[in-house]
């Protein structure tokens, strides 16, 4: 049996509409496509031991996932990417695989990238009043939490932001808590939506590009 | 990807069923085609990626290098909401054109109340709706499926129809049709030629005249379409295409693994069986082919579970060589091997009990009548000594649910005969004190009953449904006699019966009202959260369409009936001596014991002989 391994992999394209759940049973069943066999969890109804570390929303990008497995067997670590990649179904794609010497808990940030979307607004006014809007102190805002509705203020999670204006968008750019708290990219605009609607962008889509420690180097 | 449909699939539920880039999907460069081929299921994506018959028929047809096939299923509620508002028309999955730019659409008609949906997508694909509004050579528009054993409700919406099994007759359409672009055929020139094609029928080229009571006078071919078209079969299903790499989903779909196709037929016999007539001649795959397959098709796909499909699984001769073959690829590697469809005897507990060493799920029995008498007279052949016996084993073994399915309405039924189904519930649970082991757990015994739907090409074509008062009376009366506390009782309602009875017997005078259903807002009628009744009633009102005439009238003996014309292999002949054999309480031999020519064997080609 192998040691933990971890795998760096791209969820892109018409892939990022494929669901939490979806994606583990498709990687499952990847592995096995590619003649890899999973470790399953013994017990009354065995489940194959892999842990996806942030499990990404429905519609949202990333260059940067991590996932952590145990397989039946040690495997080629490099030739893995490749071969698991030819099984992946489109936008699909394994970046790397090691053996991880870092826990899951010490991934702190995570850089994402966005577009906001505008049909009849000025992006170049809109990036402006962006910038504004982010540099406040507080951005309270009401979410749902696990009791019910609640006030939070996302400020702290988000630690850096730039609004860079594009053809009938803005692009952003952000570092953003990735655990405790876990703040979902999708509740910048959110937060337009709920305080300064006329910020609102029409449409709002982001990908994750980079995983982070809690002192900023880069997270494997 | 479309602008508009980025921004509607996140907010749709489960949007991964409408973007395609599934594993094993067929991408072909459409610059380099011929013919591009829309392959419509008239359903959810759920349901459709779950038909076996969809995955052979895709990979044969995208077999041919001029042609590329691709999905489209229709879109649930709130995505057809969407797509309205965003203006986004009808697309295909694999490379999200708009299927108004496609060469053909093929449907794949399985059932009546898919007709709706059927329609629903010409319309959201731009495309007019009847056969005669679309005078162009392309689209060509045509279905295939067991819809098909009766086509006419839906003949003037279809240029043509593929009668019986797609894997060659197909293939062969479709190189037609590239000849009929290339040449520049007109389209009656194209439809005429394609009529010479056996399984191939063209509504428009068959004259349907009525008498004045409605029944049917004289359905007349011309330009040499032939007078009855004969259904296509495959001879040796060994020899046949079968995907190997199927797509597999990245969503979960209804039925989400490995499907193997035993045999294709039935030896049984139910005389209220549709499918267990339409399907003959029986032809069986070898073993070492399925297992072959199989193995083929776990390796490609990656799937965790594998199943075997027929009308009748444990008639397959060698069902414990297959199973042995099976399971030794799959226990090592933790895959799930089941068997839908057993029937109760002896040889398929011990099969069941090889195959389900930790899970005990319930047991189903498909009973359909409540007496011997009344189910000699269906010759469902199946006792309450079968059902008894093999209930002491498994509640000896373990199990403690069993449902129990039955027909009401049946032909010659009584209510002595629906007095016994409560009975035989009684009997089961005394069977269960009697042999179960732990009886701390309890038993569950669920009786359901659905309406009889007389259907075409079956020994019950000619009878007449029972009215929807008369079914619910019948269902009281069970309800009355059901008092045991651990027997559950389940009616289905009666009123999607009716329509699908008219539907199932109707000719091309229903067209109007299914259109008129649509033009209301129906689709997706099979789903209870679309259907409505009242709909349906108002449509066949307004149009016309006498229900009476159609679901609750018996036909005579030398009657013309709609779906005459099509022939099946099965002939009308044997079907009338089957009828009569009801009346007599009699039961027919299953072709194991005794060969009834019937008629179908007479498709075989090849010195293939029935079930050989």
């Amino acid at each position: 049996m192998s040691e933990k391994l971890r795998l760096r992999f791209e969820k892109t394209g018409r892939a990022v509409y494929i669901s939490h759940l979806d994606l583990m049973h498709t990687m499952q069943r990847a592995f096995n496509r590619a003649g890899y066999r999973l470790k399953y969890s013994e017990g009354f109804n065995p489940h194959p031991q892999i842990a996806i570390a942030l499990p990404l929303s429905v519609g949202a990008a990333s260059r940067c996932e991590i996932m952590d497995f145990k397989l039946l067997e040690d495997p080629d670590l490099a030739e893995l990417p490749a071969r698991l990649t030819a099984a992946m179904p489109e936008g699909v794609r394994v970046l790397e695989a090691y053996e991880p010497s870092r826990k899951v808990a010490e991934l702190k940030w995570l850089r994402v990238e966005g577009l906001f979307e505008y049909d009849e607004r000025d992006a170049g006014e809109m990036a402006a009043a962006l910038a504004d809007f982010f540099r406040q102190e507080q951005i309270v805002i009401t979410k749902k939490t696990k009791r019910g509705m609640g006030e939070t203020d996302i400020r702290p999670a988000i630690r850096e932001s730039l609004f860079t204006p594009g053809d009938k968008l803005v692009n952003i750019t952000a570092t953003i808590s990735a655990q405790e708290p876990t703040l979902n990219p999708e509740l910048l605009a959110e937060a337009l939506r709920q305080l300064r609607p006329e910020l609102a962008p029409d449409f709002a889509k982001f990908t994750r590009l980079e995983t982070y420690d809690a002192e900023m180097e880069i997270y494997r | 990807m479309d602008k508009r449909l980025e921004r509607i699939l996140p907010r749709v539920q489960k949007p991964a069923r409408y973007t395609g880039g599934e594993y094993n999907q067929i991408i072909k460069d459409k610059e380099q085609v011929e013919l591009r081929l829309a392959f419509c299921f008239p359903d959810t994506y759920e349901i459709g990626m779950s038909n076996l018959g969809m995955s052979i028929l895709y990979h044969t047809m995208n077999s041919l290098p001029f042609l590329w096939c691709e999905r489209v299923y229709a879109p649930w509620g709130d995505m057809y909401e969407e797509m309205k508002k965003a203006g986004i028309p009808l697309y295909a999955l694999e490379s999200g054109d708009p299927v108004s730019q496609f060469d053909s659409l093929a449907f794949s008609i399985g059932y009546e109340m898919a007709y709706t949906t059927v329609l629903d997508m010409l319309d959201m694909a731009g495309i007019p709706l009847r056969s005669a509004d679309r005078p162009g050579l392309l689209p060509l528009i045509w279905a295939g499926g067991t819809a098909a054993v009766n086509a006419e409700p839906m003949a003037p919406f279809m240029d043509l129809f593929v009668v019986g099994e797609g894997e060659e007759v197909d293939n062969e359409v479709m190189t037609l049709l590239r000849d009929a672009k290339r040449g520049g055929w007109s389209k009656q020139e194209f439809l005429v030629k394609a009529a010479q094609i056996q399984g191939v029928y063209v509504p428009s080229l068959y004259e349907v005249q009525y008498h004045e009571d409605g029944t049917i006078a004289a359905v007349t071919p011309r330009d040499g379409a032939p007078a009855r078209v004969t259904k296509r079969i495959i001879s040796d299903l060994d020899k046949v295409p079968f995907p190997t790499a199927p797509i597999v989903p990245s969503t979960e779909v209804v039925h989400d693994r490995v499907s193997l196709e035993l045999f294709r037929g039935c030896p049984r016999g139910c005389r209220f069986c549709q499918a267990g007539h339409v399907y003959r001649p029986l032809r069986a795959k070898k073993p070492e082919t399925l297992i072959r397959q199989g193995i083929e098709s776990l390796e490609n796909t990656g799937h965790e579970d594998v199943t075997l499909l027929s009308l009748s699984t444990s008639d397959y001769r060698q069902l414990p060589a297959l199973c042995d073959g099976l399971l030794e690829y799959c226990e090592p590697r933790s895959i799930g091997l089941s068997l839908p469809s057993l029937r109760a005897d002896n040889f398929s507990m011990e099969i069941m009990q090889r195959l389900q060493k930790v899970r005990k799920s319930g047991l189903t029995f498909a009973v359909e009548g409540g007496s011997q008498r009344l189910r000699d007279a269906v010759n469902k052949n199946v006792t309450e000594e079968d059902v008894l016996h093999t209930c002491s084993i498994a509640f000896a073994g373990g199990w403690n649910t069993v449902k129990l399915y039955y027909m009401l309405g049946l032909p010659t039924e009584t209510d002595e005969d629906i007095l016994g189904i409560a009975e035989m519930a009684n009997q089961i649970l005394h069977c269960w004190r009697v042999n179960a082991k732990n009886k701390n757990r309890g038993v569950k015994i669920t009786v359901s009953t659905s309406c009889f739907i007389p259907k075409p090409q079956s020994p019950f074509q000619w009878e007449a449904q029972i009215s929807l008062e008369e079914y619910l009376r019948r269902v009281n009366l069970l309800r009355s006699a059901i008092t045991a506390r651990n027997v559950t009782y389940n009616w289905h309602d009666a009123e999607t019966s009716l329509i699908e009875a008219v539907l199932s017997k109707g000719d091309r005078r229903v067209a109007d009202a299914i259109e008129e259903v649509w033009r209301q807002g129906g689709r997706l009628d099979a789903w209870t959260d679309y259907f409505s009744f009242q709909r349906w009633m108002d449509a066949f009102k307004t149009c016309g369409v006498d229900v009476d005439f159609y679901a609750h009238r018996e036909a005579g003996k030398d009657e013309i009936l709609p779906w005459d014309h099509i022939d099946v292999g099965v002939r009308k002949a044997h079907l009338w001596h089957e009828r009569e054999m009801c009346y007599k309480s009699k039961l027919s031999p299953d072709c194991r014991h005794q060969c009834s020519a019937c008629g179908a064997a007479k498709l075989l080609e090849g010195g293939i002989k029935c079930d050989e």
